[in-house]
């Protein structure tokens, strides 16, 4: 077995540093290393998106990178989205719990990430657009209208608040 | 009672989830995100042949691996006392139940069935570790064609019974012969569900803990109760020193319905090492050995007089079962049965099931199970009539319809439909789509060599799995009673604590179900904690399935606020000095009749019962009040749907429009989540219909073990969906509720098919079955323009003979003239 590698990663603004197989991948890292479970795991094929996270801002899935290649950059996981004193919701996290944009909840993390890149890239995107941006992350329970309608709505309530990102 | 609600404060409104928060926040516990200190992992060494003799396991050099702590074979099982359970006996009916261990011994059955169980210290570990244990295996003939696995000549996959038939159920009313014979018309077609996965985007984790005699369990599971009883049953285990926690759960659909060989595996290794054990399904494990759902070929038979009245429908139905049972797969196609009249009066129904093993992993039920498959059967087969009649098919349609003053509605079949406006839910749908326009467009895009077609269902399901003594051992035969139950508990302070029996995994019944007590007791929303999935916590419980949960652990909740609130309103009677029947619950207070000012509120009043200085005569103190709710009836939720599809003929490609849905599911207690149960319904049935098929090849092999090759929808293939509703109450319970979880499953698949047909009609197109991927459109426009060339292939490239394997070639057997007489 290879030796263990060196991993220094700011993991929702923290300094974390970590000896790690070189073989392990970030989504392991996150959960079982960091104690970051609010990322999940739904497939062994990058198909799934639940384990999206954001890497240096863009939004990856945390199964197909390895932790170390994380070396050296920032990560934003669904626990980092909250932000503030007070704790106060990301603007997609109240849209989501407005619009009913979960059930089971286990996509939502994954979804939420990957729409706050979207967002990022393109703050007012049409349906389509919207619909496109989440091809990559699957959902079982709502059949995507909610979701879809919760993008939008934060979509429209980011374009009209100051200073709120991703 | 004594009293009654003045009006329903919370109920009928659409109120965000209180399950929310935790879950978009990141702060929800999955069973996977849970460990527990010196906890081992586990990893399943599973068959790579579908059906073949073990001639030897060696273990040596995994047992040897860096932090493996053990590996164990069929052989080894010493303390699991009985093969996996499967639960239906009907009386008077033979069915063949296999002995099916967690671990093979000597055979295997399927590609994926455990054979050796590795526990190690390290996650990835274990995986390196099951790679080292060596299997060698006597190959046997796979068996995947479910008509031909009752041939004779077949191969057998259970020796012992001599053939592949596992048992024939029949339910009927009316003399079907007679009715066919009677009809001018009768349409004969051969009808394909084909097999699908569940797809829940968590998979399936177990973890069980074994301290000092007692065993917990933590498990992605929809029946932490019937999980508890029946690992009793499997570890010979006392059921009070077991534990089962359902915690978070991400989706079910039927797919955590189970008491799979993994959860008996863990628990029984844990107590044996005396160690905590978690097992993690892959995504791949998921696709190949959480059980799959449909697979069902069916010959179908429907009758008609000239002018369109129906005279009967047969069925019979052919399932493909896999090589063993789990919980209840032989069930599923019967219940299917129960919904074969539909909305529509059939003087007479018949039908006829045969479950058949093959060398495929088992069937059971997934989202509907029975009745999707069902419904497309009909809907699928009154379009075809309509057809043949030359009759309107929304025309066909009303003109059969049980009238709405007819219900209850007895059956030929012997069931009671509890209430229906079957009309009401088309006029409504037909607000939203305006069927002249419709057709003006499409001749317009026709012109245009755009391919637009309408299809529709109307349809009619049974759900709120209850009332025990139908679907019970001596009735429908089921092991087991299907109440559900309830205890509400006002602690002092005056909040309330509700255990349900229920166990969610996505439905929201912290909300609806706090809703539903909040109103009943006097308090809100947010004052109610519904606590669910835990086997320690309130009285036992039957689970979440079937689209059970509000029209019978709902209305088992009302009814134990019911008695809570019977027994606060005797207290502030006598608080009050009024008589009981005085007080009524108005705005949250409990009040004297006519004297506003004479009123409490349900803390003062849990003060009183806890502080019990001054209570009535002979009450005990407290508040808390418990429920085990049996239903006199089942609920039959119905709808309207219509869904509009561009077909592009150069490809095959389908793509949908517009899909339009009224669903009536009685009053509404949530229609926020109504709509979004709705929404997953449709869009599961539109992945069926149009994406997903489980293939196995020929040997037995899974095609399609990852989600690379299975194609659950994305939101880039689905439209936004346009949902209304009519509101029709069930005599049934009190709340007036039935079930929407499966509605849209069951209705959708045969109105995007029918649409599609509709489509291509132009091009001679008359038939075709699921899924309608662009591959199986396409050839079936190159059929229908007379220049399809070579043989079939599925979207896999297997070819597909006269038969099919379950998955191509069905079709118009033949629709004849004038019946037999």
């Amino acid at each position: 077995m290879a030796d263990n590698v060196r991993v220094n990663v700011t993991v929702n603004g923290e300094a974390r540093q970590s000896e790690v197989e070189p073989r392990l991948l970030l989504v392991h890292y996150l959960r079982d290393t960091l104690g970051l479970t609010g990322t999940h795991i739904g497939c062994d094929t990058s198909n799934c998106g639940a384990c999206t996270v954001l890497l240096d801002g863009e939004a990856v899935k945390s199964c197909t990178v390895l932790a170390a290649q994380a070396d050296g950059a920032e990560v934003k996981t669904i626990e980092g989205m909250a932000e503030g004193s007070n704790g106060a919701m990301h603007p997609l996290q109240e849209a989501f719990w407005e619009h009913h944009g979960l059930q089971c909840g286990y996509c939502t993390p994954g979804m939420i990430m990957t729409a706050a890149d979207l967002l990022a890239r393109n703050p007012n995107p049409t349906e389509e657009e919207v619909r496109h941006g989440l091809e990559g992350n699957l959902c079982r329970c709502t059949g995507y209208h909610n979701i879809v309608k919760s993008v939008m709505s934060a979509a429209d309530k980011m374009g009209s608040r100051e200073g709120v990102s991703a | 009672m004594t009293t009654q609600v003045q009006q329903e404060r919370f109920v009928g409104k659409a109120l965000r989830r209180k399950e929310d928060p935790r879950l978009i926040t990141g702060r929800a516990t999955y069973t996977d995100d849970m460990s527990i200190p010196g906890m081992l992992y586990a990893a399943i060494v599973r068959s790579t042949e579908a059906h073949a003799r073990i001639t030897s396991i060696d273990t040596s050099e995994a047992k040897q691996h860096p932090g493996v702590a053990a590996v164990f074979t069929g052989d080894d099982l010493e303390g699991v006392e009985a093969p996996i359970p499967m639960v239906w006996a009907p009386p008077g009916v033979e069915v063949k139940v296999p002995e099916h261990w967690p671990l093979a011994k000597g055979k295997v059955g399927y590609v994926g069935h455990a054979v050796a169980l590795v526990l190690g210290t390290d996650k990835y570990g274990v995986i390196d570790a099951a790679e080292k244990v060596i299997v060698d295996y006597e190959p046997l003939p796979a068996v995947v064609d479910v008509e031909k696995a009752l041939e004779d000549g077949s191969p057998v996959i259970h020796e012992e019974y001599g053939t592949n038939k596992c048992f024939e159920w029949s339910l009927g009313g009316g003399d079907i012969e007679a009715a066919l014979n009677e009809a001018d018309v009768v349409v004969e077609r051969r009808v394909v569900n084909h097999r699908t996965a569940g797809g829940a985007i968590e998979c399936r984790v177990h973890l069980a803990d074994y301290r000092a005699g007692n065993l917990t369990l933590w498990s992605s599971t929809q029946i932490p109760h019937i999980l508890q009883l029946l690992l009793s049953l499997q570890l010979g285990m006392s059921e009070e020193k077991i534990r089962v926690i359902a915690p978070e759960v991400g989706g079910g659909f039927g797919s955590k319905l189970q008491c799979y060989p993994e959860e008996v595996l863990v628990c029984w290794a844990a107590r044996k090492l005396g160690r905590a054990i978690k097992w993690t399904e892959t995504r791949s494990e998921n696709m190949t050995t959480t059980h799959h759902g449909r697979d069902q070929v069916a010959y179908v038979r429907m009758g008609a007089k000239r002018d369109g009245t129906l005279t009967g429908i047969h069925s019979r139905i052919i399932q493909d079962l896999g090589s063993y049972h789990l919980i209840e797969g032989p069930v599923i196609p019967c219940l299917g049965a129960f919904v074969m009249s539909g909305p529509y009066k059939f003087p007479a129904v018949q039908t006829d099931i045969v479950g058949v093993f093959t060398t495929k992993f088992a069937t059971d039920a997934i989202r509907g199970a029975g009745r999707p498959e069902a419904t497309h059967m009909i809907e699928m087969c009154m379009d075809q009539m309509a057809d043949e009649l030359g009759m309107d098919r929304l025309e066909l349609r009303r003109k059969n319809f049980i009238p709405k003053d007819e219900f209850p509605a007895e059956l030929p079949l012997g069931v009671i439909y509890d209430s229906g406006d079957y009309e009401g839910t088309l006029d409504k749908l037909l607000e939203h789509v305006d069927v002249d326009a419709f057709r003006k467009e499409q001749a317009e895009l026709r012109e245009r060599g755009v391919y637009r077609g309408i299809g529709f269902s109307t349809w009619v399901e049974i759900c709120g799995l209850a009332p025990s003594r139908v679907v019970g051992p001596g009735g429908f035969g089921l092991q087991a009673g299907y109440w559900e139950s309830a205890q509400v508990r006002v602690n002092p302070s005056g909040t309330a604590t509700l255990f349900t029996g229920s166990s969610p995994h996505g439905q929201g019944h912290e909300t609806t179900f706090a809703q539903i007590v909040a109103d009943r007791i006097g308090c809100t929303p947010e004052q109610v904690e519904v606590i669910h999935g835990d086997t320690d916590m309130g009285p036992f419980g039957m689970g979440t399935y079937g689209s059970r949960s509000l029209a019978v652990g709902g209305e088992s909740a009302a009814r134990a606020a019911e008695k809570v609130r019977a027994k606060a309103s005797e207290i502030a009677a006598h608080l009050l000095e009024a008589a009981p029947e005085d007080i009524e619950l108005n705005d949250g207070k409990y009040q004297v009749r006519g004297s506003p000012d004479k009123a409490m509120g349900l803390a003062d009043i849990a003060g009183a019962a806890y502080i019990p200085e001054d209570l009535p005569e002979g009450m005990e103190p407290g508040l808390s009040e418990q429920t085990f709710y049996d239903p006199e009836n089942f609920v039959w939720p119905f709808g309207a749907h219509a869904c509009v599809v561009d077909v592009d003929v150069e490809t095959g490609k389908v793509d949908i429009v517009r899909y339009v849905a009224v669903d009536d599911c009685g009053p509404a207690i949530n229609p926020l989540l109504i709509d979004g149960q709705v929404h997953g319904g449709i869009a599961h049935a539109l992945g069926q219909a149009l994406f997903e098929q489980v293939v196995y090849d020929e040997d037995g092999q899974l095609v399609t073990g990852t989600f690379v090759d299975y194609a659950l929808p994305t939101a880039a293939e689905l439209p936004s969906f346009e949902t209304d509703r009519t509101e029709t109450p069930s005599p049934t319970n009190s709340l007036g509720v039935k079930g929407i979880g499966e509605a849209g499953t069951i209705a959708c698949s045969p109105t995007v098919t029918n649409g599609v047909i509709d489509a291509l009609k132009p091009l001679g197109v008359t038939w075709i079955d699921m899924p309608l991927t662009p591959m199986r459109v396409w050839q079936t426009i190159q059929e229908a323009r007379g220049s399809g060339t070579g043989p079939r292939a599925t979207e896999q490239g297997t070819q597909v003979d006269g038969h099919g394997s379950g998955s191509a070639g069905s079709g118009p057997t033949a629709p004849s003239e004038g019946g037999a007489s």
